[in-house]
C-alpha cells in the first residue's frame, strides 16, 4: 500500500539524447512521438523554429532545441525523433532530439532543483534527476516553449 | 434539478428581448405616442422579467420588475414618455446587459444592484401617477395576467391533479404537512399550444415552485417531463406554507401558460395505492437522486473553469441548409461507392473513364458541400451592427453634437468567428467618427454644412472579401498635424515628415499610443485605439486602411476575408519551395522581359498597359535559395489590395487548386507574410502568403 503511493507521487519521463547530454520530458506533456519527416521552412521565422509538417492533417510547428540552447545544429539521422508535445489542448509543437532512450519514474527525492536564477538557460531546466549511475536535465517544457 | 442546460436558451432569448427594446425605445422616443411600439416594450420586458426570475437571477428580475412597472403605466395612458425616461430607461438596458454578460460569463449574475437606476424609475414613476402607486401597483398585476393571456378557472374536468396516484408514503408526506399546518395544493398545469419549448417552461414552474414549497408527486413525473414526454398538461401535488393565491400568481407570471388549475387537496379525493407502482417510483426517484450528484459534481468543475465562459459558442442553423447538407453527405457516399466498384473492375477499359467520371462526381459534391458548410457557419453582420444606432443616439447626447447614423449592406454575410470578433473594431471606429470625425455643431454652420453630422456605416461584397467602411462627413485628418505630433513624440525626424506621403502619415495613426486629440475625452483620444483596431482585424487575416480628405471627411475600409476555411489559390514554386497565393486577390499573370523592369526611387516597377506596377521578388523577401537558372524573362502575378497593385515575382507556376487553410499555430511569430499553411495532395505542407501584408 505505502509503495503504491510512492509509485503514484513519482512522475515519468522519457529520457532524450539531445548532444552529449540526457534530457528528460515530463510525459503528460507528450503527445506523441514521430520519426523525422520533411519539414516546410517557414520563411522569417525564429532562428530556432525549423518549419511545420504534417502530422495526420494537423500543421504542427517544429523547433530545434540544439538551436535554441546554442548547440551545433542537427544532424539527421535513424535515431532523430520529433516529440510532438501539447501544452494545452489547442495548439501542439514539434521538439527534434537525436535520439529516444527509455522511460524512467523518477520521484521528488531523487530530483534536485536547480537555481534558476543563476543563468538563463537554467530557466529550461526544472531540476536534475538521478537515475542510476546516470544524470538527467529535467526540462521545464513550458519555459523552453514559450521563452 | 439544474438550470444549466437552460442557460444557453436563456442567454439567446434574453439577448433578443434586450435587442427589441432597445430597437423599440429607439423607435419610442421619436414617437412616444407609438402604441404598438409600446405594447412591444411592455411584451419584451415582461418576458425578460419572467425569465429571469424562473432562472433564479433575482437581481435581474428586480430591475426588470420595477422597467415593467413603468412600461406598464405608459401602456395604460396614466404616464407620458418623456427624454428622461428614456435616458433612465436605456440605462436600466445597459444594466441588464451587464447581468446577461455577467451571466454568460460566469453563469452568475453578479452583485450589481442599480439602486439608483431602481429609485430613479420609482421616482418617476411616483411622480408621474401621484400616491395612487399602491393601488396602481396591484392593477398592473392583474393587467399583466390578461396580456399573457393567463386565466385562473376551476373547472373540475380540467383539474386532472384530482386523479394522481397518489401512494402511501406519500399519503403519510401529505398527512405529516396538515399536521404541521402547511398547505396541500393539487395543480394542473396547461401550456400554451405553441410553446416551443414546453420542457423548459415546465421546468421553469417546477423551479419557481421549488423556491415557495416541496413538489412531492408529479404526472407525468419529472424524468419524463425533462425529456419532454408530456402533452400540455402536467399535474403535481405541492406542499407549502404560501398561500393558495400566491403560488397562483406565480406561475401565472410564467410566459406561454395557457391555464393553471389550483386547489387544496384533502387525502379522501386521492384514490388507492398499489405497492408495485410505489416501488417504481422509489426507484425513479433514485434515479433522479442519482442524477442529481452528477449535475453537482459538473458545477464543481464549471466553477474551477470560471475564467473560460460557460456558453458554448453556438450559430442557430436553418433546417433546410441542412437538409442540404445531409443530402451532399449521402451523394458523397454514393460517389464513395462508385469508386469502389470501379476499383474492383480495375483495368479493364470501362473502368478507366468511369474512374474519371467518378472523379468528376466527388468533385462536384465536395465543392457543394464546402459552399454549403459555408453557408451553415455565415452570420449577417446586422448581428453585430443593430446595437449601433443606441451608441450613436448616447454619443449624439453625451458630446452633445447632432448626428445620424446611415447603415446599408447590413445582409452582408461574414463567418461567425469574425462577426463576434467584429463588434469591438467597428464599435471603436464609429467612436472615432463621433467624436474625433465630426466637428461641434457651430463648427459646422461656420463651414456652410448641414448642421447634423452624418457618420455612414456600409458593408458589401468585393470578390473573395467583405468591405465594411465606416465614414463620416467630418473635418477629416488633418495630415500636418499628425506628422507634427509624430515628430514632438519622436517618432520621426522632421526630415521623414518633410518627405512623407499622405498615405504613409495616415497609416501612423496605427501605430501604437499614437492619439492627435489635445485632450482625453471620456469617449476616445487615449491613443489605445487604432492600433488595438489595427491588430484585431489583422488577426482575422483582414486589413485596415484610411483616406481622408481635410474639410470631407475620413474613410477607414476594413477588408475581411468571406471564408475562412477553404480557398481557391494559384499554387507558384520558389527554388524547391511551393507557395499559395489566394485566387481572389490576383489580377493577371505576366510573363515579363527582363529589359521592361524600370526603376523609380530605386525600386523596380514595370509598366503594365499603362500602369506603373512595383515588383516584389519573393525569393528575396521570403529567403528562398533560388536554384532557378536566370534568363531574360520574368513570371510576374499581378495582385491587387484594394486599388493598389503590385507584380509577385515568382519561378514556377503550378496551377490552381482549392485549398484548405490551417494556422501554423501561435508559437511561430513576427510571419505576417505566411498567412497559413495547406496540405497539398502529396501530404506535403505548402505556405500561403498573405498578399495583404506583401503590397
Amino acid at each position: 500500500m505505502e509503495e503504491n503511493i510512492k509509485e503514484l507521487e513519482a512522475k515519468q519521463y522519457i529520457v532524450v539524447n539531445i548532444g552529449q547530454e540526457q534530457y528528460g520530458i515530463d510525459i503528460k506533456y507528450i503527445d506523441n512521438i514521430v520519426r523525422m519527416q520533411r519539414i516546410t521552412r517557414v520563411p522569417k521565422a525564429q532562428h530556432y523554429f525549423k518549419g511545420v509538417i504534417n502530422l495526420r492533417g494537423e500543421i504542427i510547428p517544429v523547433m530545434s532545441i540544439r538551436l535554441k540552447f546554442g548547440l551545433e545544429p542537427d544532424e539527421f539521422d535513424n535515431g532523430t525523433r520529433i516529440i510532438i508535445v501539447k501544452l494545452d489542448a489547442q495548439s501542439a509543437i514539434g521538439i527534434i532530439v537525436d535520439e529516444v532512450k527509455e522511460v524512467v519514474s523518477l520521484d521528488e527525492s531523487m530530483i534536485s532543483k536547480v537555481n534558476t536564477e543563476l543563468d538563463e538557460k537554467n530557466n529550461y531546466l526544472s531540476g536534475v534527476g538521478k537515475h542510476g549511475d546516470s544524470l538527467i536535465s529535467l526540462l521545464n517544457i513550458q519555459g523552453v516553449i514559450n521563452d | 434539478m439544474d438550470v444549466s442546460q437552460y442557460l444557453e436558451i436563456f442567454i439567446d432569448e434574453t439577448k433578443e428581448h434586450l435587442q427589441s427594446l432597445n430597437d423599440q425605445l429607439l423607435i419610442l422616443e421619436t414617437e412616444p405616442e407609438n402604441v404598438e411600439t409600446i405594447n412591444e416594450i411592455f411584451r419584451a420586458a415582461h418576458s425578460l422579467k419572467g425569465m429571469a426570475g424562473t432562472m433564479g437571477f433575482k437581481r435581474m428580475q428586480r430591475l426588470t420588475h420595477d422597467m415593467e412597472n413603468v412600461f406598464s403605466e405608459i401602456r395604460n395612458g396614466n404616464m407620458k414618455v418623456t427624454a428622461d425616461l428614456v435616458d433612465v430607461l436605456f440605462k436600466g438596458l445597459d444594466a441588464l446587459e451587464a447581468y446577461l454578460s455577467n451571466i454568460q460569463e460566469s453563469a452568475d449574475e453578479g452583485t450589481e444592484d442599480y439602486e439608483d437606476i431602481i429609485s430613479q424609475l420609482n421616482k418617476i414613476l411616483n411622480i408621474g401617477l401621484g400616491k395612487e402607486t399602491k393601488e396602481q401597483g396591484k392593477e398592473e398585476v392583474s393587467g399583466a395576467d390578461a396580456v399573457t393571456g393567463i386565466t385562473v378557472q376551476s373547472d373540475s374536468s380540467a383539474e386532472k391533479f384530482r386523479n394522481l396516484n397518489i401512494q402511501s408514503y406519500e399519503r403519510k408526506a401529505i398527512q405529516k404537512a396538515y399536521d404541521i399546518g402547511m398547505n396541500v395544493f393539487g395543480i394542473t398545469v396547461y401550456i400554451q399550444e405553441t410553446c416551443i419549448l414546453k420542457a423548459a417552461r415546465a421546468f421553469l414552474v417546477f423551479k419557481s415552485l421549488e423556491g415557495l414549497g416541496e413538489v412531492i408527486k408529479s404526472q407525468p413525473d419529472i424524468q419524463d417531463i425533462e425529456d419532454e414526454k408530456f402533452d400540455f398538461d402536467f399535474s403535481m401535488v405541492l406542499l407549502t406554507k404560501e398561500s393558495l393565491e400566491n403560488i397562483e400568481m406565480t406561475i401565472a407570471n410564467i410566459s406561454e401558460i395557457q391555464n393553471v388549475y389550483i386547489d387544496h387537496l384533502t387525502l379522501e379525493q386521492s384514490a388507492d395505492d398499489t405497492m408495485e407502482a410505489e416501488e417504481e417510483n422509489s426507484h425513479k426517484q433514485e434515479k433522479s437522486n442519482g442524477k442529481n450528484t452528477v449535475n453537482t459534481k459538473n458545477n464543481a468543475i464549471a466553477a474551477k473553469q470560471s475564467s473560460k465562459p460557460v456558453v458554448n459558442r453556438s450559430v442557430r442553423v436553418d433546417i433546410e441548409k441542412l437538409d442540404v447538407l445531409m443530402n451532399l453527405v449521402s451523394e458523397l457516399i454514393i460517389a464513395k461507392n462508385g469508386l469502389v466498384s470501379i476499383s474492383s473492375s480495375e483495368g479493364t477499359s470501362r473502368g478507366e473513364s468511369g474512374f474519371n467520371e467518378q472523379i468528376e462526381y466527388l468533385e462536384r459534391v465536395t465543392t457543394n458541400l464546402h459552399e454549403s458548410v459555408m453557408k451553415v457557419r455565415m452570420v449577417p453582420i446586422e448581428s453585430v451592427t443593430n446595437r449601433f444606432p443606441r451608441m450613436i443616439r448616447d454619443l449624439s447626447k453625451k458630446l452633445d453634437k447632432k448626428m445620424e447614423l446611415y447603415m446599408s449592406g447590413e445582409e452582408t454575410e461574414l463567418d461567425r468567428t469574425v462577426i463576434d470578433e467584429i463588434g469591438d473594431p467597428l464599435m471603436h471606429l464609429l467612436r472615432n467618427a463621433a467624436d474625433h470625425g465630426l466637428e461641434s455643431n457651430q463648427e459646422r454652420i461656420a463651414a456652410g454644412k448641414p448642421e447634423v453630422g452624418s457618420i455612414f456605416l456600409e458593408a458589401y461584397q468585393d470578390g473573395n472579401n467583405v468591405v465594411i467602411e465606416v465614414r463620416d462627413d467630418g473635418g477629416g485628418i488633418n495630415v500636418e498635424k499628425v506628422k507634427k505630433k509624430a515628430v514632438e513624440k519622436g517618432t520621426l525626424t522632421q526630415e521623414q515628415a518633410d518627405v512623407m506621403s499622405e498615405k504613409d502619415a495616415i497609416d501612423l495613426l496605427f501605430r501604437p499610443s499614437f492619439s492627435t486629440a489635445d485632450t482625453i475625452s471620456e469617449v476616445s483620444g487615449r491613443g489605445v485605439g487604432l492600433d488595438v483596431v489595427k491588430t484585431k482585424i489583422e488577426s482575422l487575416g483582414g486589413d485596415i486602411e484610411a483616406n481622408t480628405k481635410l474639410g470631407a471627411g475620413s474613410n477607414f475600409i476594413i477588408r475581411l476575408p468571406l471564408t475562412l476555411a477553404i480557398i481557391q489559390a494559384l499554387m507558384v514554386e520558389l527554388g524547391s519551395e511551393k507557395y499559395a497565393i489566394p485566387l481572389g486577390s490576383i489580377q493577371t499573370i505576366e510573363d515579363v522581359k527582363i529589359s521592361e523592369i524600370k526603376y523609380v526611387h530605386s525600386k523596380e516597377v514595370i509598366n503594365l498597359r499603362g500602369n506603373v506596377i512595383p515588383i516584389i521578388r519573393l525569393d528575396k523577401v521570403l529567403d528562398v535559395e533560388s536554384d532557378h537558372e536566370v534568363t531574360d524573362h520574368l513570371t510576374v502575378v499581378i495582385v491587387s489590395k484594394g486599388d493598389r497593385l503590385a507584380g509577385l515575382v515568382i519561378d514556377n507556376l503550378i496551377g490552381q487548386q482549392e485549398i484548405v487553410i490551417k494556422s501554423i499555430g501561435k508559437y511561430i511569430t513576427n510571419n505576417k507574410i505566411i498567412g497559413g499553411a495547406t496540405i497539398l495532395g502529396d501530404g506535403e505542407v505548402a505556405l500561403i502568403l498573405d498578399v495583404n501584408t506583401l503590397v
